[in-house]
């Protein structure tokens, strides 16, 4: 059964099986990355701890100590981080993902794989950071006497939808960035707005109630509302956790098609 | 099972105009085209179809599974994008490819490799990105390592090995793919000599294990030693295909200019590769060293003087001078590395006077080629400066002073003849 290379056109299929016989490569990607990132840092995986309490300790003072932000009844820092590490998590998969495929030239124009694998390794390399903030927050979360519940495992589902939102948005960003180079420009403005639309330095209940469901259109709602509730038991609306995971899984599947069908010419034009 | 490796039917490549060296169009010209483009429709079509550039064009041919094929072009003949495509790295314009079996390509060694992993990882991650598992590179690891000859450093990080070192292991790693298919571009022309020689030595293997080997290279010698058929491209066209030594001998046909000595040389619009930061503009030879002198010939001493441009100051390791002869291969190489001489190039205009004292060839006609780069991590002639293959021919004639000698060898020699009681 030969292999027939032809001009393709229109949508093509994702592939997704021909990126499962090629993990063995995501996973290489995926170590190089962690592997550069900690031989060239002198602080190396202290870096993961280090953001979101410094940025939680900035956030704590001028937001909840000197603006008096309510913060659903728990204390400020504890509920501020948990907003920031799924946050952090999202956010660097975003931009990670957006200029993966313009930092893998070299790759794409030498050697084929699927294309996909440049991304999807991106953002999983963001997986350890928050890993490795979750125990951050849930150390904090113990010195402010608060003890997590069985609930807590409920995390996982938000995980995944904050990788599919994560993903989703990088694809788009990655794939037009290979012929838009103005995406490197919008990346840092566009973080800043997400970052401000997303209930981080406040809760979601300072929102009307009649907007909680339209809020969730952005998918990080669902994601930081979800891990609220499940630590600590904050309110979320299950109808804006529903709309995030809906936008979520078409910002991902419509990135992967838009992917698919633009890679044909990455390595004509990258 | 089909006896067909590779069969291409009516393959063709096309790019715009332009996008090839501008890389990538800003949003602003996407949305003032599109724009214009609701406007004055039949404009910009018209300005789509001129605008196409076809780097192929209808390339038909079936590769037999287990042959070796080479394939020779000069510069921009097309010969990078046909491996592209094959290699999957780029689509077809038109036209189609069929693919038995499982294609390895090797376009450049090293292909991701990172300055900051350490030979051993590097080893794991390339091969993971050439296509092989995981269990497979473990498997070949030692004979990887012992290949490369690199086992002493196996574990420092690949930012602190020479560009031998480098490369030998990442062609090693390369070496040891066993697709049914594989495609090798211009690999050997880096590397000392006795490398260049185990990596022939290790694609005949290839090629007599009965896998399919199509190589591109410059090196016809190479190219005869390994290959059993080849094509010529031209223009995007295949100009013929068949035995190596026909083919090779078309090649060879094509007119060169054949400037006289002592004669400004216009070699600016030569094709050539490199990056282009600096690069030959014009070339002169002639047999001594007063810019007077005639006809080089047999044994006698041979002057080049080049003209370089460079778009700002720099420190050139290689700059070379070399002739082949009409079979391709390389007879003289003069080439500052190996005199580790340093040349600093000034921003603008520089002029450079190579002397050979002899040039011990036979009369007959050679080629004159220009390599100008920087070989720390220089693997491919693409990232040198500037690669003309061949500038112009230049004529070697009877050395008059010593007429009467027979030759009928390849190289003339100098000699003394006593006798002995």
């Amino acid at each position: 059964m030969p292999t027939i290379l032809r001009r393709s056109s229109g949508w093509p299929p994702l592939h997704l099986q021909e990126l499962w016989t090629y993990r063995e490569l995501l996973y290489f990607l995926v170590w190089r990355d962690l592997k550069v990132r900690y031989k060239q840092t002198v602080l190396g995986v202290a870096w993961a701890v280090l953001q979101p309490l410094m940025a939680t300790i900035v956030f704590s003072v001028f937001f909840g100590r000197l603006a008096g932000i309510a913060s659903d009844g728990v204390p400020y820092p504890v509920f501020n981080l948990a907003g920031l590490v799924p946050w952090g998590f999202f956010a660097f998969g975003l931009n990670e993902a957006a200029n993966s495929v313009v930092g893998s030239r070299q790759l794409i124009t030498k050697v084929y794989f699927p294309r996909l694998a440049i991304p999807l390794a991106t953002v999983l390399v963001g997986l350890v950071d928050l890993a490795v903030g979750f125990l951050l927050l849930l150390t904090a979360m113990i010195l402010y006497g608060i003890t997590p519940s069985v609930r807590a495992f409920m995390v996982l589902p938000f995980i995944l939808l904050a990788f599919t939102a994560s993903l989703g948005a990088g694809l788009w960003l990655a794939a037009l960035n290979v012929r838009y180079r103005d995406v490197r420009y919008v990346l840092p403005f566009l973080t800043q707005m997400w970052l401000f639309t997303t209930p981080i330095v406040y809760p979601s209940s300072l929102v009307p109630p009649a907007w909680r469901t339209v809020q969730g259109l952005n998918p990080m709602v669902g994601v930081v509302d979800g891990f609220r509730w499940a630590l600590f038991g904050a309110q979320a609306r299950s109808s804006t956790i529903a709309m995030s995971t809906v936008v979520a899984l078409a910002l991902a599947s419509g990135g992967a098609f838009y992917f698919r069908r633009t890679e044909r010419a990455f390595a004509d034009i990258v | 099972m089909s006896t067909h490796a590779i069969r291409l039917i009516g393959v063709g490549k096309s790019y715009r105009r332009g996008t090839r060296r501008q890389g990538y169009e800003t949003l602003r010209e996407a949305v003032t085209d599109w724009m214009r483009g609701l406007t004055a429709r039949s404009d910009r079509l018209r300005e789509q179809s001129d605008g196409l550039f076809w780097a192929l064009q209808d390339v038909s041919m079936d590769v037999p599974c287990g042959s070796a094929l080479g394939m020779i072009g000069a510069n921009g003949a097309g010969k990078s994008t046909l491996l592209k495509i094959l290699s999957r790295v780029t689509e077809p314009t038109t036209g189609e490819v069929h693919l038995n079996g499982r294609v390895g390509s090797l376009l450049e060694v090293g292909t991701g490799f990172h300055p900051e992993l350490t030979g051993r990882e590097n080893v794991m991650l390339n091969g993971a990105i050439l296509g092989m598992k995981r269990a497979e590179v473990l498997s070949k690891f030692d004979a990887i390592v012992d290949f490369a000859e690199t086992a002493a450093f196996i574990d420092t990080p690949v930012k602190h090995y020479s560009s031998g070192m480098y490369l030998r292991l990442a062609f090693a790693v390369a070496a040891h793919l066993e697709p049914e298919i594989l495609l090798v571009d211009e690999v050997l022309a880096v590397g000392d000599a006795a490398f260049q020689k185990r990596c022939l030595g290790r694609m005949n293997d290839v090629a007599r294990e009965g896998r399919t080997v199509i190589f591109v290279s410059h090196n016809l010698d190479a190219i005869r030693r390994l290959c059993s058929h080849a094509v010529m491209l031209e223009r995007g066209h295949v100009v013929t295909f068949g035995a190596t030594a026909d083919v090779i001998a078309r090649y060879l046909s094509t007119d060169y200019q054949r400037p006289a000595p002592a004669t400004r040389i216009d070699v600016s619009t030569q094709p050539r590769i490199g990056t282009g930061a600096a690069r030959f503009v014009s070339v002169c030879y002639c047999a001594t060293a007063s810019s007077a002198g005639g006809q080089p010939y047999s044994s006698g001493p041979l002057t080049i003087v080049v003209e370089i441009e460079s778009d700002r100051a720099r420190e050139v390791r290689s700059m070379a001078v070399f002739l082949t002869d009409q079979f391709g291969t390389k007879v003289i190489n003069a080439d500052t590395v190996h005199i580790n001489q340093t040349v600093s190039l000034d921003a603008g205009r520089n002029v450079f006077r190579f002397a050979i004292h002899a040039i011990h060839l036979m009369p007959g006609f050679y080629r004159v080629g220009l390599w100008l780069a920087d070989p720390v991590h220089t693997h491919s002639p693409s990232a040198a400066y500037d690669f003309v293959e061949s500038a112009f021919e230049l004529e070697v004639t009877r050395d008059e002073s010593r007429s009467g000698a027979g030759t009928g060898a390849l190289v003339p020699c100098d000699f003394d003849v006593e006798a002995l009681k």
